[in-house]
């Protein structure tokens, strides 16, 4: 797996963490490219088929990421994504989705710094872990 | 404790003497109607049907082995507004918790019904139930029960009660008003009426049942057969799994599915007026699939198949009653319910919610806590 770069998707919320890898650009931290960013509102927003979705047509891992519990811009759409994100960390193991390629943090807008060593992490954890078996699965 | 009573069966015809306690229900003034599985007049289909004429209630029959619809879609059509009267619904325990849970989505209300709910024995699923019935249509009720009582899941040596049913653990009706009991009872002889909450007690009370215990060995009766149950559902659950453990196998699974959406339309708590699955969002144009299919050398037509068994388990496996329509409904006989209740077990675990277990207990992605499952949230540094 020595070449193996992964694809993931992160979904991040406006407020926060799309603003703290917004602040990790403007201070020249560097993060690897395999992340693709969608912006959301909040991550009360995600729905579940998002991710599901995303796995399906062969992502890596996906990254849910908002405002630290308190913060939510929305005063409590990051307590439902947890709640979603709890619920299919008990279905998507049972079809093989290894749990670690689902993960959900809270990074705060300033914390620029945070965001580029979650991504770094992120993406060592899954170039040991290897591809999503379905990506070259025909399964959508 | 419940009130409790027993009713004579006369002539050792249990369907006769249920009649006869449906038509003094329909005596009562505040019951404008009763709505109960009733054989049709052709003799083998066994549907819901609502009553009002105190003549017309003899072929109710809720212990048929047929349970084409989960009634807890009828239900909410009967409550989601005010009847003007009110109704006795004589459902099966699936029933009763699919309702609770509609109640609990805002589909339906408890206000205008009473609920009598059955002993289930269990049911065969649409197809099987007709080649068991059409063999003699009056009698079949009686040779069911008879068998499924003495421990028997296999009937005329080719029909099986459906597998929702063989790993059913719910078989008394809880969550209903009055239950109608035959587990542990001698059915040629009598049944048990037992008033569970204060409404079915009223009822009950003027009904003019006579308060007699319920025999000792119905306890027993259910226990045993709960762990015979319980064992199937272990194994069935341990099989399914097997099967659909990796994407791939998961795919193989479902691959017989057409996108006809049934399992959807047939489970009784899916109940989004317009499923997501059936807008705009998946018309998708020509030239998508194309790309798709250049994008991976080739892709499963129809598109989306994988993609909407999994998004209905995230959006309705908590409230998964198990029931087995879904099975029922599906043309092309995919193992359905081994597949949602296995998976619902899990996702049921992880928020320790049973669908229908309450009305008080909120369904959990309508709700959350400030200070809960940390263990789903990576902190570092």
């Amino acid at each position: 797996m020595e070449d193996f770069e992964p694809t993931i998707i992160a979904f991040v919320c406006n407020w926060c963490t799309y603003t703290a890898a917004d602040l990790a650009g403007t201070s020249r931290q560097s993060y690897p490219t395999n992340v693709r960013l969608i912006r959301v509102m909040c991550t009360g927003m995600v729905d579940p088929k998002y991710i599901i979705k995303a796995f399906l047509e062969g992502a890596d891992a996906v990254l849910v990421s908002g405002c630290h519990p308190g913060d939510c811009h929305y005063i409590n759409g990051n307590y439902k994504a947890r709640r979603r994100m709890k619920l299919l960390k008990a279905i998507l193991p049972q079809y093989g989705f290894d749990e670690k390629r689902l993960k959900l943090t809270w990074i705060g807008a300033s914390d620029g710094i945070q965001f580029a060593r979650t991504i770094r992490d992120m993406v060592s954890e899954i170039k040991e872990l290897g591809p999503n078996e379905a990506k070259h699965a025909a399964v959508v | 404790m419940a009130k409790t009573s027993l009713c004579d069966a006369a002539d050792q015809n249990l369907q006769t003497s249920l009649a006869s306690f449906f038509r003094s229900m329909l005596g009562q003034d505040e019951i404008s109607a009763i709505m109960a599985p009733m054989r049709l007049p052709a003799g083998d289909m066994v549907m819901q049907t609502l009553v009002t004429n105190p003549e017309q209630v003899d072929q109710i029959d809720p212990f048929a082995p047929a349970f084409p619809m989960n009634a807890a879609r009828l239900v909410s059509r009967l409550t989601k507004r005010p009847a003007g009267g009110k109704v006795v619904v004589v459902l099966r325990p699936c029933e009763i918790r699919a309702h609770i849970e509609l109640v609990k989505l805002k589909q339906g209300s408890m206000e205008d019904i009473v609920i009598a709910g059955i002993d289930c024995a269990g049911s065969f699923k649409n197809t099987d139930y007709k080649k068991f019935a059409e063999k003699d249509p009056e009698t079949s009720t009686a040779r069911f029960l008879k068998g499924v009582l003495s421990g028997e899941t296999r009937f005329d040596g080719e029909v099986d009660l459906s597998a929702a049913c063989r790993a059913c653990t719910h078989m008394v009706p809880n969550g209903a008003d009055l239950a109608i009991g035959i587990f542990g009872m001698d059915i040629d002889r009598q049944f048990l009426v037992s008033a569970e909450t204060e409404k079915g007690e009223a009822l009950f009370d003027k009904l003019g049942l006579k308060e007699q215990d319920a025999p000792g060995k119905r306890e027993e009766t259910i226990e045993s057969l709960v762990a015979v149950r319980e064992k199937f559902k272990n194994e069935m659950f341990e099989d399914t799994r097997s099967k659909t453990d990796t994407p791939e196998k998961l795919a193989a699974y479902l691959s017989g599915c057409i996108n006809c959406y049934n399992c959807r339309v047939a489970c009784p708590v899916c109940y989004c007026r317009e499923c997501v699955f059936v807008t705009d969002v998946f018309d998708h144009d020509p030239y998508q699939y194309l790309r798709w299919a250049r994008r991976k050398g080739k892709i499963r037509m129809p598109t989306d198949t994988v993609f909407y068994h999994i998004t209905r388990m995230a959006h309705m496996s908590l409230a998964c009653v198990g029931c087995g329509q879904c099975s029922n409904a599906c043309p092309n006989d995919i193992p359905l319910v081994e597949l949602f209740t296995a998976t619902a077990s899990q996702t049921q675990a992880a928020f320790e919610y049973e669908p229908g277990r309450s009305l008080e207990e909120e369904p959990p992605l309508a709700v959350f806590k400030e200070d809960e499952f940390a263990e789903v949230v990576e902190v570092k540094h």
